[in-house]
């Protein structure tokens, strides 16, 4: 049984039909990543999956469990956690009270604490700045940030929302590395990435989407090699 | 060359803005209304301080940009500055001889012109006014070439006097009340303004004290921890006695203020959850005041005569009454956000206020005529009861609750809740994302909101004893929100000092008559240019208005080890 099955969801914005009938599916322990252009429903898939938007058609299933009948918060208490686009930090709080928000749904202060630790290691940067507040980090900074803070509910599957974006292209590795990091700690990751290239080399498994369907599925380094993928997304002719 | 061409320009340009500001004021009527009221006894009036300070300021605006550093260029350019303020103020005056300026402009009058001649025959009289202008550009730049110590001395001397001479009827009413404590200080005053020799004893001495502390560290550091606990606890007994005397202190007429104040912030209080710790932004704060009092109202006036019960015995069920509305108002308005938000409390404020107002509800809550004979609370068992009625009295029912209130919020604000509203206000959509209720955390703001306005309308009911729709307009809102805004948006202490500034000030300035509001209204524009993140700001919310202030970090932008 899959992690995650995203089984046909139609979403809408208003009459916009957004999503049309877009199916996927997440194993345990792999990074799957989803490209595409703008507008072609990327965010909405994750948001759809997060619980922020409700699909009119379609089900989402949760280790074996449908999540239509929960709420947002709920849905993060079963296991999913999202970094949104733009690190969207609470940017008046410390570092250490974002990731103490991160951690809202727990009551075992002691891993929460363990938790803590196994975060400022992964990242030590935040260690250093953990009473500075949020908003005075640089991007990079605030990127990790945001990753921790969705780290600290221990979700069994992460969502992330274009973690790449407007970094600076050192900054961008050092982000990915921290991907695969948290992986290889065992944390399950689905990734949308407007830098497919990026994101293709660290995926176990990529999907492509083109307004609002899935076209195509394929291993991460397949994907790279397609040159259907290639001509549209990595800019190679 | 160059340098002094630009000067030149400046210190007419100077001179120009500080007679128009001059002539304005002439022309709105505020030196004619003032040019008797002293704040130096026949020395120098309000109104003459309403012409000479604009010149005074403006000089010291052309000195501070002027390029040239020379001290006889500096003085130089100001005595230009005074003298082309001087000469607009002339002008007004000549062109009022030639035609008749009245016909537009009220107050362009002969008195006001007596008054620029300092009563003097006009041509003579203009003269030296002229010859005044441009002195007080050269005292202006004889005082910026002076040591910082003795700026700092003359300066603060000024104010002083200033602020007390304008004061002097307050200040007098205060001392009425000290019996032979007065005669101490009866003295220093002369007809409701400061005596000559009064003056120049609070100059020496607060210019004096402004000197003696000059340069020095602010406050000694106390380092023993046990001795920091004694200081910390002496401040607040310290504190706590002067708010206990101080309606016996003030008297009558201040403790009136003081209610008032009080009333505002304890609203304040209450909004300060909703709209700084939550970010919800409510226009209709007005209708949980109004269902606290009204509900006293109903309960306890004999007017009316449903219930008849005491005003404590009525009391928690004006705040469960004041809570369900919260909650009520908060259930639909759940998914509005920012502007949409606003617009839907404020409606909801209206309907409660056009609802006591209406003929319809008029045998439940009176329409027009309000509700009369509100029972007061009675404190105390038995023979030792007394019923709170004057002023000074009710003072002590308002601090009790505010210092309740004010507990509250303090813990509030601490707590996981408070964190919980804060991620609500910094970024909903992520605080959701981390597992946050969100309509559970916004009903609870709403309701903590509403019950301490509610709060506030039950003192507000036991205060006045009588109520009236015209109480509860829109307008009250709006000042609630005033204050915290000019306080520091989700600052607790912010509270009191934006209740102070925007409640106290205006009554303070009664001394203005009818141009209080245009003092107020400028005093709240300095405020915000001067400090837009509040009076007393949230130490996290400073950081945004002045992030050049803060510790920069070590080093920014740079590569994360972990790469």
């Amino acid at each position: 049984m899959a992690l995650l099955e995203v089984n046909n969801i139609h979403t809408y914005y208003g009459n916009i039909h957004a999503l049309k009938g877009v199916a996927l599916r997440v194993e345990e322990g792999e990074i799957v990543c989803l490209i595409g252009g703008n507008g072609a429903g990327k965010t909405t898939t994750l948001r759809t999956i997060s619980g922020a938007l409700r699909p009119r058609d379609g089900h989402i299933v949760f280790r074996g469990e449908d999540l239509a009948k929960y709420k947002p918060h709920q849905i993060v208490e079963k296991g999913i956690a999202m970094v949104p686009e733009g690190r969207r930090i609470f940017a008046r709080m410390t570092v250490m009270e974002n990731l103490e928000m991160g951690a809202y749904i727990r009551k075992d202060k002691q891993k929460i604490a363990e938790d803590l630790e196994w975060v400022f290691e992964l990242l030590p940067r935040l260690k250093e700045r953990r009473r500075q507040v949020g908003g005075t980090l640089s991007g990079g900074e605030q990127q990790m940030l945001a990753t921790a803070r969705a780290l600290m509910t221990r979700p069994r599957l992460l969502l992330m929302d274009e973690p790449s974006m407007g970094l600076a292209p050192v900054l961008v590795e050092a982000i990915f590395d921290t991907i695969v990091k948290i992986n290889k700690e065992g944390t399950t990751i689905l990734l949308v990435e407007q830098n497919a290239l990026m994101a293709l080399s660290v995926a176990n498994r990529g999907y492509v989407l083109e307004t609002g369907t899935i076209v195509m599925e394929d291993t991460g380094e397949a994907l790279k090699k397609n040159p259907r993928v290639q001509k549209a997304y990595l800019g190679m002719e | 060359m160059q340098n002094q061409y630009t000067d030149w320009k400046q210190a007419l340009r100077s001179g120009l803005l500080g007679g128009a500001i001059t002539v304005l004021l002439s022309l709105i009527g505020i030196v004619t209304a003032f040019s008797n009221t002293y704040i130096v006894n026949k020395v120098i009036s309000f109104g003459e301080l309403l012409i000479v300070g604009p010149i005074a300021a403006l000089s010291l605006v052309a000195i501070q940009k002027a390029r040239a550093r020379h001290p006889g260029l500096l003085i130089l350019t100001a005595i230009i500055s005074g003298l082309t303020s001087g000469l607009v103020i002339l002008a007004l005056a000549g062109l009022g001889q030639v035609i008749n300026l009245r016909a537009m402009f009220l107050n362009a009058s002969n008195d006001l012109y007596a008054i620029y001649a300092y009563k003097q025959a006009l041509v003579p009289g203009l003269l030296l006014r002229l010859l005044v202008s441009g002195l007080v550009g050269a005292l202006v730049a004889g005082f910026t070439l002076l040591p910082g110590r003795i700026k700092a001395a003359i300066s603060q001397g000024l104010l002083y006097v200033i602020l007390v001479g304008l004061m002097g009827r307050l200040i007098g009413t205060v001392l009425n009340t000290w019996g032979f404590v007065a005669i101490l200080f009866k003295w220093m005053f002369v007809a409701n303004s400061l005596s000559p020799i009064g003056a120049i004893f609070l100059f020496l001495l607060t210019g004096g004290l402004a000197y003696w502390r000059y340069g020095r560290p602010k406050t000694k550091q106390i380092t023993d921890p046990k001795k920091q606990k004694l200081v910390r606890w002496g401040t607040l007994g310290g504190f706590g006695l002067l708010l206990i005397f101080l309606p016996n202190i003030l008297g009558m007429w201040f403790s009136e203020i003081l209610d008032n104040v009080g009333l505002f912030i304890l609203m304040g209080l209450g909004l300060n959850i909703v709209v700084g710790f939550a970010g919800l932004l409510d226009l209709g704060y007005v209708a949980f005041y109004a269902i606290g009092a009204y509900t006293i109202g109903v309960l306890t006036s004999p007017e009316l005569g449903f219930f008849n019960l005491t005003f404590w015995q009525a009391f928690p069920i004006a705040l469960i009454m004041a809570f369900l509305a919260g909650v009520l108002l908060g259930l639909p308005i759940l998914k509005m956000r920012g502007d949409y938000l606003a617009i839907v409390t404020l409606g909801f404020g209206e309907i409660i206020r056009i609802l006591v107002l209406s003929d319809w509800l008029k045998p439940w809550l009176g329409g027009t005529q309000g509700i009369q004979r509100i029972q007061r609370p009675v404190v105390g068992i038995g023979e030792f009861s007394i019923t709170l009625q004057s002023q000074q009295q009710l003072y002590y029912l308002i601090l009790a609750g505010i210092v309740l209130v004010a507990f509250v919020a303090v813990r509030l604000r601490d707590s996981r809740l408070g964190r919980t509203w804060m991620a609500l206000r910094e970024d909903e959509d992520v605080a959701v994302a981390m597992g946050i209720n969100h309509v559970a955390t916004k009903l609870t703001a709403f309701a903590m909101g509403a019950l301490f306005s509610g709060i506030g309308g039950t003192l507000f009911a036991a205060k006045i004893g009588s109520i009236y729709p015209s109480s509860f307009q829109f307008l009250v809102s709006i000042n609630i929100l005033s204050l915290i805004i000019v306080g520091g948006m989700g600052s607790i202490p912010g509270v009191f000092v934006g209740a102070l500034a925007l409640m106290g000030l205006p009554e303070l300035m009664r001394e203005f008559a009818e141009y209080r509001y245009l003092f107020y209204g400028a005093a709240l524009v300095a405020m915000m240019l001067t400090k837009p993140e509040g009076l007393w700001p949230e130490a996290r919310h400073r950081l945004e208005f002045h992030e050049e202030e803060t510790p920069p970090p070590e080093e920014s932008e740079a590569v994360p080890e972990s790469a």
